[in-house]
């Protein structure tokens, strides 16, 4: 068994265990990278230098004992969060140049824990998108191929599709991802991994470049559950740097996955059954609650009745924040500038030059709806909508301990499809983006192929700040399901 | 009688509300750890949170919020539990976010009062809408370049208050001791130093005009102001070019002026047209603002006293008049001085020295009463020695100068100068018999019924005193020996 297929759990054991070396380990990931990620493209930057002396510094520290949750454990960074001495693109040409002289509060607590960091993951530009085909820096190659069409080119999902690209192709050993209506759970499922996206205010946004700050927050992807959990653990924690971080003990996550089912009432929300819900996806949600029961929980029906006002909310929501958030990218103090003729026409062409077509939209379609005259109509009822949608899985989560639903309507697509059409590209987040508006944690776990040998990921929702419950759940599917398939284009 | 402006169609009425923007005093900004002192090298005190860089997130200033709820317990005003921050969304070069953090439609503090007295002594209650926390943006600076502006980030983010008026006002006067007076109060408070020349202090002018009975006019707004004497000019230029409009039967425009000091006039700077739509909406980066009630009445309880009861008390505890208690109190560091100097003390003598010989020197020699040219201690000693007779009043006031001029104590000066007075009856005798004896002509004149000459006498003894005669026991001796 080559050392990138280890999983973060086992790698970690075996390092302890001084079985393999940081160095060694950090150093077969680099080569790893270095043969498939010019076709994947699912780093923008690889920092081998910096890896390896970190890795060198974990090998130091467990040679004197001195294991900290994560050392030597080789990973790659979303390339939203900000990296000290490390350019941070967030995908975009406008933040090309852009190197923080600051490390972002996730990123800290990792390197705290004693990470490794491979380099800066892929994503559509700004975290907005499900295909990472808005990153200016290129699409990412999903590793997995269509069984009847193999010379296909599938998206990973997105938008942090480059960290579960490069985890499912076993180029790292898990990632930092962000989620602000799907962007981690979506592309765990077209990946064939796991991601979660935690309560919001569980992990620090200090430091991660803002798409929604209402809607944004950071977690892991990983192969297996269980290393989602320890990622998480090490990722997330009170800042006070983050007026909306939750100050609260952070539970030992891993410890959650080992619990089971047993006595759990399991909720199915049948708004969730949607029209045109593909049979495939039909029968493996089926298959997962069945798992679930056969585990010793119980499944019963609940209501999310505001489900179906929740993707037009969240595309008044996201947007409208993030026309405000994105205006500091105007060229006057860092990142890309094209100089004009006065402070206008500055700001006009350094804007038009440094932003792509999705991120233009986004800004314009959120300046309208929180412009005069508009706002009443679209951002006030988009946050009275959210209240209710909120309310929907309070009053659920009286009744049930988790909700299971599909992570995504369709399995992976090709790059090019549905380009033409954003609202259609849209839709990939409908199971997704409650749990952004709620606040709610949300896993995504590899539980089936499709009839074409694609990735099909199941989605556990849980009350706020219970990710134990919601690990419990996704560790029982993840053993029932027993996924073991391998990507196509693999380390 | 109400005042108005004169135009050709007869007496036009004035209708002012004041928003004025106050800087908090406080070490650290609004939302960031950096400092705000005033003066600093350009971009010396900004963080990566005043230049918005990528993922930067406000943290609010808790002593910010506690300025802010003093000032409105300062203004009897309504403190908000419960209040809210808004982003203000617009482009400049000085904004680095591209929003202000400001308070639209939830301010911490609501309706308040301030009461303002007017020169005829007559006085007016002008109501206060709101206050509320707000980012202040940083500064451009276009003189240093030919071709470019540069950007100080230092003022960016710091906290202010806009405190927003009632259209109460109805005269340059009133517009003037509106603002004198609220400066009066957030010093009080120590909550803003009110120096309007360093821009801590800032006012926007709305001015309508109207005739006698009538509903308000449209207004403008004169963005700005940066003195109560151009308050108070803004307001009559700009009711005059207002008055001069209608009365040439066009319609004031709702629109931002500027008020031109040099030239007493306001011009136009943005019409209603290009207003911007500053798209607000609550700051997701920001929970509301809860404060416990516990913690507003404990800030309550530390307020210091207020003009309006500090002077009340001194009329009532030291018998001073009301203008010369108004004087005293004008200032909180004059009022504190006062009250050292009179302490033990006859007040109304202290107060008299205060406001004499004190202040002419003070003025005279350029210094401030947080760098007085006597101490008060020095000063309450002076006293003292009047009043138990060790000098006189009137070589009081050259002891006070020689203070004045060496720092020294007065008791120091009395005893270098021999300044002491003389209550020897023998001495005084002396003197008086010489004195009678040089001037025997006018000994004759004065006893003949020329009574005035009595001073001339006292003045000649003191003179021969060196000014040291105790005056009573010269007064007693000489009417003793011309009887």
């Amino acid at each position: 068994m080559s050392l990138t297929d280890l999983t973060l759990a086992e790698a970690r054991a075996k390092l302890r265990a001084r079985q393999i070396g940081a160095a060694e380990l950090t150093g077969a990931f680099l080569s790893a990278i270095e043969r498939l990620n010019p076709r994947l493209n699912a780093f923008i930057t690889v920092t081998p230098e910096q890896a390896l002396a970190q890795a060198r510094e974990a090998d130091k520290a467990l040679a004197a004992g001195d294991a900290r949750p994560l050392t030597g454990i080789p990973l790659a960074i979303k390339d939203l969060f900000c990296t000290a001495g490390v350019r941070t693109t967030a995908g975009s040409k406008i933040l090309a140049p852009f190197v923080p002289p600051y490390e972002s509060t996730v990123t800290a607590n990792l390197l705290r824990d004693g990470a490794v960091f491979l380099g800066k993951a892929n994503l559509d530009e700004f975290a907005m998108g499900s295909s990472n085909m808005t990153s200016a820096f290129g699409g990412v190659e999903n590793p997995w191929k269509r069984q009847q069409d193999p010379d296909a080119v599938l998206v990973p999902g997105g938008s942090s599709g480059g960290s579960a690209a490069a985890v499912a192709a076993r180029l790292a050993l898990g990632a930092t991802a962000t989620d602000t209506g799907g962007s981690i759970r979506q592309p765990a499922a077209f990946c064939g991994i796991a991601g979660i996206k935690p309560t919001y205010g569980r992990c620090s946004r200090w430091g991660t470049v803002a798409f929604a700050s209402s809607l944004d927050q950071a977690g892991p992807v990983a192969r297996t559950v269980e290393d989602c959990a320890i990622l998480l653990g090490s990722m997330a924690g009170f800042d006070p740097k983050d007026s909306t971080s939750a100050d609260r003990e952070v539970p030992d996550f891993a410890a959650a996955c080992a619990r089971g089912v047993k006595g759990m009432r399991i909720g199915v929300p049948r708004e969730y059954r949607l029209d045109g819900l593909s049979d495939e996806i039909e029968a493996l949600w089926r298959q997962g609650l069945d798992w679930l029961r056969d585990a010793g929980a119980e499944v019963v029906d609940v209501s999310l009745p505001h489900t179906k006002h929740a993707l037009p909310t969240y595309y008044i929501v996201a947007p409208a924040e993030a026309s405000s958030n994105l205006a500091r990218y105007d060229g006057v103090r860092f990142g890309l500038r094209e100089d004009g003729e006065d402070l206008i026409d500055l700001y006009e062409r350094t804007r038009a030059a440094g932003f792509g077509d999705e991120v233009k939209r986004r800004i314009m379609i959120g300046t309208y709806v929180l412009s005069a005259g508009y706002y009443d109509a679209y951002y006030l009822r988009a946050q009275k909508i959210r209240a209710l949608i909120l309310k929907d899985f309070t009053d659920a989560f009286g009744q049930v301990d988790a909700i299971v639903t599909p992570s995504t309507p369709t399995a992976a697509f090709g790059q090019g499809e549905k380009m033409d059409d954003p609202v259609a590209m849209y839709l990939n987040d409908v199971f997704t983006v409650p749990a952004n508006l709620a606040g709610i944690p949300g896993l995504s776990v590899p539980a089936g192929l499709s009839a074409d040998g694609l990735p099909l990921g199941l989605q556990v929702l849980g009350r706020p700040f219970d990710e134990e419950s919601v690990f419990a759940v996704g560790a029982a599917l993840e053993r029932a399901a027993g996924f073991v398939a391998k990507p196509e284009l693999v380390a | 009688m109400s005042y108005t402006i004169e135009g050709k169609s007869g007496p036009w009425e004035l209708v002012i509300g004041l928003e004025v923007h106050a800087q908090v005093i406080s070490n650290a900004k609004l939302f960031s750890g950096a400092a705000t002192a005033f003066g600093a090298e350009p971009n010396s005190q900004v963080s990566f949170v005043d230049a918005g860089f990528p993922g930067m997130l406000p943290v609010i200033n808790r002593e910010c919020v506690a300025q802010a709820v003093r000032t409105g317990l300062g203004l009897n005003a309504q403190i908000n539990l419960w209040s809210r921050f808004d982003r203000k969304n617009y482009f400049y070069a000085d904004l680095p976010q591209g929003y202000q953090i400001s308070q639209y439609q939830h301010p911490i503090v609501g309706t308040g009062t301030i009461d303002i007295e007017l020169e005829d002594g007559s006085t007016r209650t002008i109501g206060i809408t709101r206050l509320h926390l707000e980012q202040d943006a940083g500064k451009s600076l276009h003189d240093q370049h030919p071709s470019k502006s540069y950007i100080d980030l230092n003022r960016s983010g710091v906290a202010l208050m806009e405190i927003v008026s009632e259209p109460d006002m109805r005269s340059p006067e009133e517009a003037g001791a509106y603002l004198a007076k609220l400066r009066q109060i957030l010093r009080y408070l120590g909550t803003c130093d009110g120096n309007m020349d360093e821009g801590s202090m800032r006012a926007d002018v709305n001015v309508s005009v109207r005739k006698a009975g009538e509903g308000f006019r449209t207004r403008c707004e004169v963005k700005n102001v940066n003195s109560i004497r151009y308050v108070m000019q803004a307001v009559e230029a700009e009711a005059r070019r207002q008055i001069a409009v209608w009365e040439e039967g066009g319609e004031v425009e709702q629109e931002t002026r500027l008020f031109e000091p040099a030239r007493g006039i306001t011009r136009s700077m943005r019409s209603k047209e290009d207003a911007h739509d500053y798209r607000y909406f609550p700051d997701p980066d920001l929970v509301p603002l809860v404060l416990d009630e516990a913690w507003v009445a404990e800030l309550k309880s530390g307020l210091p006293e207020l003009p309006d009861a500090k002077r009340a008390r001194f009329m009532r505890d030291y018998g001073l008049p009301a203008y010369d208690a108004g004087v005293l109190v004008a200032e909180k560091e004059t009022a504190a001085f006062y009250e050292t100097v009179a302490k033990g003390r006859d007040p109304k003598e202290a107060a008299k020295l205060i406001m004499g010989d004190f202040f002419a020197a003070m003025n005279r020699l350029g210094r401030s009463i947080e760098d007085p040219p006597v101490s008060a201690a020095d000063l309450g000693a002076l006293l003292d020695l009047v009043a138990d007779g060790t000098i006189n009043g009137r070589i009081a006031k050259e002891v006070f100068e020689a203070m004045v001029e060496t720092g020294q104590s007065p008791g120091d000066i009395v005893e270098m100068k021999g300044l002491k007075q003389v209550t020897d009856t023998g001495a005084i005798e002396a003197a008086i018999d010489a004195v009678l004896a040089a001037n025997a002509d006018k000994v004759a004149e004065y006893k003949s019924g020329k009574d005035k000459l009595f001073g001339f006498f006292v003045g000649q003894t003191m003179k021969a005193m060196q000014g040291k005669g105790n005056p009573a026991l010269v007064n007693e001796v000489l009417k003793r020996k011309l009887a």
